[in-house]
């Protein structure tokens, strides 16, 4: 990568203190995300994608915590920051995109009341101004009638419009990020596609940055640059979209890539993985795949694997430790 | 919206024709009106003269209509124990009761609802945890406990506010008022809390609760993820979606609180309609009594329609309900 990355992630530690003992629920999660690109991430459910994201924005549900490592944003540190610093990067520089438009919006508050608040917040605008440029992104995303439908309330919207309403208060203070959490899963399948795709253009246009959770291989194929893999509170295999999707090395990843129906016909019975992903208070030493794993070996029991080069992808697995390159 | 003023008041009528039933009985099987009215000595017919006079020869359909009849003009004829007409007496007591009543609301809600955000907001400060032990003692402890040990303490012990009566009132046209006077407005502190503090427990504590759950929403997190202040969501957000629910509960407590005020009056003497009615029934003086039940029924009714109306102004889903029926 060329350009100094807009988001990096470095070793990030998100633990709960619980009454049995501390649950470690991200484990020297580490990427970054370049200004304008978008990553997605995958993983099964339970793997930390959601948390990651809410770690970034600071958004964690206590007592949840962030517990090592750092945080950057344009060069700059952002997990040691006050609460009230914080607020002002929240909305201005990172926006967030939730799972569920039925349950985001504010259901007393009109849609343009949303956006205008949201916009004056962070930007130095009049009431007519603001209400001008509401008008502006609800047309922006789609939302016919837009001059009309400010003054609705969310539930005057169907699903797919209020997502959009979701999406354009995400982005009516142009943050340089957005973590979008599986912003498409709520929604009824004819129209994920069209909200995937206003979101990729309008990321686009605004060379916004992206973090794109979602559980959607074809999404991912879609609208991502590079492709983040989580399993158990770790990031198991990064890189480009082609390479972690047409050639991964993760023996988990091949595992979940496997398990896609390919697009051009239908499969009998998708490829599982077998067994299930460890609870965060029963992650095993060594490789946290290793129960699972078909390619296992003695030192994938003790020895925890960091990312390592795999060629065109990076992967957290032993077998492509130089020093073990024999067993490949 | 005309509408539904006129279904919820077609709705009440059958309430309050059974009230008007049990009132109406009271006269047919409680004591014996011609007997309490004509004394020791009376000959046959002027027993007869009175009973025919009452109208108690006729059926009971009859005698029943005429008392509907007369009770909508308020009509409810003499009270056995004062020999004047009952509509004069409880008009001249309504005042007192209206005004303790209205300051135990306005203690209850304006003390109630802050505490109750506030438990809600810093759940695990001292000063919250203070405020639900208080609340416990608030509902656990009696009313006419708690009149006694305000009397002991602030009358007895410190001298400062009076233990009964209304202290000095000016008389505005029918309207007795203690507003206007330092005596008068001293006399109703203390009545007002024995009323209030019950009321008062009651919406802090479910306050309390509806916050904790508005707070777990999406939409607040979502409000904060774009960065509004917290002032902005705990009182903009938060709060307003709080209020909904609690609505009802508080405009239903007011008529408890005007239900209640029998035994807060008869613990400070207060010369309200509680303490009518309890003097009344000590005399079965059935006429007052049973206009006393009727009035009372008719507070709920009426409390019932402004608490529904109160939701419509505060809640758009409801008001698009309404939009739905005219076609918007
Ligand atoms: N309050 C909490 N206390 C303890 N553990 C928690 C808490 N909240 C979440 N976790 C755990 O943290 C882990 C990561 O959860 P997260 O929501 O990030 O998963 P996810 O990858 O987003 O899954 P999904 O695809 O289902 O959304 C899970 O194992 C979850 O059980
Ligand atoms: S480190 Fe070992 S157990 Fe883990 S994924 Fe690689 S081969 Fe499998
Ligand atoms: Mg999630």
């Amino acid at each position: 990568m060329t350009a100094a990355p807009l988001l990096e992630v470095r070793n990030l530690r998100v633990e709960f203190p619980t009454r049995r003992g501390t649950l470690v629920a991200l484990h020297d999660v580490s990427f970054s995300i370049a200004p304008g690109e978008i990553l997605g991430v995958v993983g099964e459910s339970g793997a930390g994608k959601s948390m990651t994201g809410a770690a970034i924005i600071r958004l964690l549900e206590p007592p949840g915590r962030i517990a090592g490592g750092q945080i950057l944003l344009e060069g700059r540190r952002i997990d040691n920051l006050s609460q009230d610093e914080m607020r002002r990067i929240r909305g201005r520089r990172i926006g967030a995109i939730f799972q569920d438009p039925l349950t985001t919006l504010n259901p007393l508050y009109t849609v343009g009341r949303q956006l205008t608040e949201t916009m004056q917040t962070h930007l130095d605008l009049s009431n007519s101004e603001a209400r001008k440029r509401a008008i502006d992104w609800l047309e922006m995303v789609g939302i016919p009638a837009a001059a009309q439908r400010i003054d609705s309330y969310p539930h005057e919207f169907s699903g797919g419009m209020r997502q959009r309403v979701v999406i354009a208060l995400a982005l009516c203070a142009e943050p340089r990020l957005v973590v979008a959490d599986e912003p498409t899963t709520a929604l009824d399948v004819s129209i994920q596609a069209q909200v995937i795709a206003l979101l990729k253009r309008l990321a686009r246009e605004k060379n916004t940055s992206m973090m794109l959770v979602t559980h959607d291989m074809g999404v991912i194929a879609e609208t991502a640059d590079r492709v983040a893999v989580m399993y158990a509170g770790r990031v198991v295999e990064i890189g480009p979209v082609r390479e972690v999707v047409k050639h991964p090395h993760h023996p988990y990843s091949i595992g979940l890539m496997n398990s896609i129906p390919p697009l051009d016909h239908r499969v009998e019975r998708l490829a599982q993985i077998d067994g299930a992903m460890p609870r965060l208070n029963a992650v095993p030493p060594g490789c946290p795949y290793n129960p699972r794993c078909p390619k296992v070996f003695d030192r994938c029991i003790v020895e925890r694997p960091d990312l390592l080069d795999a060629g065109s992808t990076s992967a957290a697995c032993w077998l492509y430790d130089r020093a073990e390159a024999p067993h490949v | 919206m005309f509408a539904f003023i006129l279904s919820r008041l077609l709705q009440a009528l059958p309430v309050m024709l059974v009230v008007a039933l049990i009132a109406f009985a009271m006269f047919a099987y409680v004591g014996d009106p011609v007997s309490i009215m004509l004394g020791q000595d009376f000959t046959e017919a002027q027993r007869d003269a009175l009973v025919r006079d009452l109208g108690l020869d006729q059926p009971f359909f009859v005698q029943f209509a005429r008392f509907v009849g007369n009770a909508v003009q308020g009509e409810f004829g003499l009270s056995y124990r004062l020999s004047r007409p009952v509509a004069e007496l409880i008009a001249e007591r309504a005042p007192a009761t209206l005004e303790l009543a209205s300051c135990a609301a306005a203690i209850a809600l304006f003390v109630g609802v802050p505490m109750g955000v506030f438990t809600g907001l810093y759940r695990r400060s001292w000063l919250s945890r203070f405020f639900l032990t208080f609340s416990l003692i608030g509902v656990s402890l009696p009313t006419f406990l708690i009149g006694i040990l305000l009397i002991l303490i602030f009358s007895v012990w410190l001298g400062w506010l009076p233990s009964f009566g209304r202290g000095e009132v000016v008389q505005i046209g029918a309207w007795s008022t203690g507003f206007l006077t330092g005596a008068g407005l001293k006399a109703l502190v203390l009545p007002s809390i024995t009323l209030g503090l019950f009321q008062l427990t009651l919406i802090m504590r479910l306050v309390r609760a509806e916050m904790l759950e508005v707070l777990r929403t999406d939409y607040i997190k979502f409000a904060r993820a774009r960065g509004l202040a917290d002032r902005t969501v705990n009182f903009g957000h938060a709060l307003k979606n709080t209020l909904v629910p609690v609505i009802t509960i508080a405009g239903l407590q007011f008529g408890s609180i005007i239900a209640f005020a029998i035994v807060t009056e008869t613990v400070f003497q207060w010369p309200g309609m509680g303490l009518l009615f309890i003097q009344s029934v000590g005399a079965a003086d059935i006429p007052v009594m049973a206009a006393y039940l009727m009035l009372i029924a008719l507070v709920f009714v009426a409390i019932n329609l402004v608490v529904d109306l109160l939701y419509f102004a505060v809640d758009p889903r409801l008001r698009a309900d309404r939009g739905a029926v005219r076609g918007t």
